[in-house]
């Protein structure tokens, strides 16, 4: 306990919280306003602290879940030998260019069709229907349908996730080109801007922070249909790895993929915020 | 001689199983060179509708507009407008928004500049020129909306409410400049305000309007903008005897007006 009566691991929370005075002046925010990433830190910490716990205690059987010095084993392994034949750099590199190789179709396709659909009610109308009928469908469900139609090679595990991407994709664009503010519009035509003009220098950039947000919620449901688009005639890839390690009671390998693609999948979902303050540093502001 | 004239020139609206509503009804009015013409009027008088009018965002259901003899049909850059906010374009910097008017007409980029750099000038901007728009603060974003207004060389400015969402203070500053300018390039232009000091202080001719249906109930000349210039201060000229009694009388026209439509 301190010298004011109260104890230290409340102090050690409201430093954390960011709550900055403590009662002279107390300062009222927007909710959810201050600093999360320490705590988010402390709870990273305490789980793996858990986890260690329980499996080193012997709580929880190595085939449930294998201890994270396991894990790691599993990863230096896998990383000197591969797995099933296959380097783990060409397990990293396949499932790359799959999730990636659909993400950019996704991209050229999904992004001129969701303006196209938020610029004309023909094309609205055209579309809507099929987009809206596949959206909620799971890939799993039409993976059958994928191979009869594409076959069991490449083809059919790009379109399988590009199919997830394109979804997210069209409604970000179709929503951003609603951005432009009227008066951003009117500006334009009073000039005497024909109505290309108008899409091109004011609805394409005023749609630019939606169309990112919906790059970031795409590529994030690419890599969740990675290992379904894997399930089938796939002999190397991440989420090939994932399934075929599960076969074989390889808990270690089982964890050590997901934590892999969640890594790629966060370092990316960086980046594309990176490029997202360069590209549209006015997102949210005035 | 330009000038833009408004001849009878009504807006309204069909309403399923009831009389059509009128925003504007026989409005009638000539704008000439040099003028400086202010409209008035509580929120619903039709104010806005028929700034949209004259800019050619909307057509009007009767009557016609025309400026220098040329019925107006649709928006061009013989009439600039300046919006309250949300015009400029966050993703280019102030010189490139002042610009853009011209690069839509197809200038090349040192044409563009050399223009937008002199309205930039005029609007004493030039610090500004690199800066995102989002940076600045309401009054100098209203500044850069003004500047790229007058690059197409306009006819007329037409100003929807520019000030309005402006502190009291920059407020102020910001009339004067708007006067500067207007002396400077000797436009026509048609000015929007809720503030009936504001519309004092800058026309040269007053239009009060009054709601259901928007009309015009009165129209005032004005000598306050040109004393200004004599004098260059524009508080002892608000502070008046005469620009204060005015006030009162324009003021009691609007409540009255307004009183008078909500009875209906």
């Amino acid at each position: 306990m301190s010298e004011d009566g109260t104890n230290d691991t409340g102090q050690i929370f409201r430093g954390m919280m960011k709550a900055k005075p403590a009662k002279p002046g107390e300062i009222y925010g927007v909710p959810g306003q201050g600093e999360s990433f320490r705590i988010s830190a402390v709870v990273i910490v305490l789980l793996i602290c858990l986890w260690g716990f329980v499996t080193y205690a012997g709580y929880i059987k190595p085939l449930f879940l294998p201890s994270p010095l396991g894990v790691v084993n599993a990863f230096i392994e896998v990383m000197k030998e591969g797995f099933t034949g296959v380097g783990f750099w060409q397990h990293i590199w396949v499932s790359t260019l799959r999730v990636f190789g659909a993400f950019l179709l996704a991209c050229v396709i999904g992004i001129p069709l969701g303006i196209a659909m938020g610029m004309s009610p023909v094309a609205r109308g055209i579309f809507d229907p099929p987009i809206e009928f596949y959206r909620p469908i799971p890939p799993l469900a039409y993976l059958p349908l994928m191979i009869i139609w594409f076959g069991i090679d490449e083809l059919s595990k790009v379109l399988l996730i590009f199919s997830s991407v394109l979804a997210p994709m069209v409604l970000g664009a179709r929503a951003g080109v609603k951005s432009a503010a009227i008066e951003q519009i009117h500006a334009a035509y009073s000039f005497g801007a024909t109505r290309w003009q108008v899409i091109r220098l004011v609805v394409l950039p005023s749609a630019m922070p939606e169309i990112f947000t919906a790059m970031r919620v795409g590529i994030g449901f690419g890599w969740t249909t990675l290992v379904a688009a894997e399930m089938v005639a796939a002999t190397s890839g991440l989420g090939y790895m994932v399934l075929s390690a599960s076969r074989f009671l390889q808990t270690p390998v089982v964890i050590m993929g997901i934590v892999v693609i969640a890594a790629i999948a966060y370092a990316f979902d960086h980046l594309v915020r990176f490029v997202e303050r360069r590209v549209v540093p006015w997102k949210g502001r005035g | 001689m330009p000038a833009l004239a408004i001849r009878n020139v009504s807006v309204s609206y069909p309403v399923r199983g009831k009389p059509p509503v009128h925003a504007l009804k026989n409005i009638d009015f000539e704008i000439h060179d040099k003028d400086f013409v202010v409209a008035l009027g509580a929120s619903g008088c039709g104010k806005s509708t028929l700034l949209n009018l004259i800019a050619g965002f909307m057509a009007p259901s009767e009557g016609e507009i025309s400026l220098n003899d040329r019925i107006v049909t649709g928006p061009g850059a013989d009439r600039s407008v300046v919006f309250q906010k949300h015009a400029l374009l966050p993703w280019l910097n102030v010189l490139d928004n002042v610009a853009f008017g011209l690069k839509i007409q197809g200038y090349d980029r040192q044409k563009r500049e050399n223009v937008a750099r002199k309205f930039i000038k005029l609007l004493g901007l030039e610090q500004f020129q690199q800066s995102a728009i989002y940076e600045l603060s309401g009054g100098m974003q209203q500044r850069v909306g003004i500047a790229r207004a007058l690059t197409s060389d306009p006819d007329i400015l037409l100003m929807d409410e520019p000030l309005g969402a402006l502190d009291a203070l920059t407020r102020e500053r910001a009339q004067e400049l708007i006067l500067k300018v207007w002396g400077d390039t000797g436009k026509m232009v048609f000015f929007i305000t809720h503030s009936v000091e504001e519309a004092l202080f800058m026309g040269t001719k007053l239009i009060v309007m009054s709601p259901r249906p928007g009309r015009i109930s009165h129209v005032f000349d004005l000598p306050f903008s040109r004393r200004y210039f004599d004098s260059g201060n524009a508080r002892e000229i608000k502070a008046s005897t005469e620009f204060i009694a005015l006030r009162e009388t324009i003021l009691q026209i609007i409540f009255k007006d307004e009183a008078g439509t909500r009875d209906e």
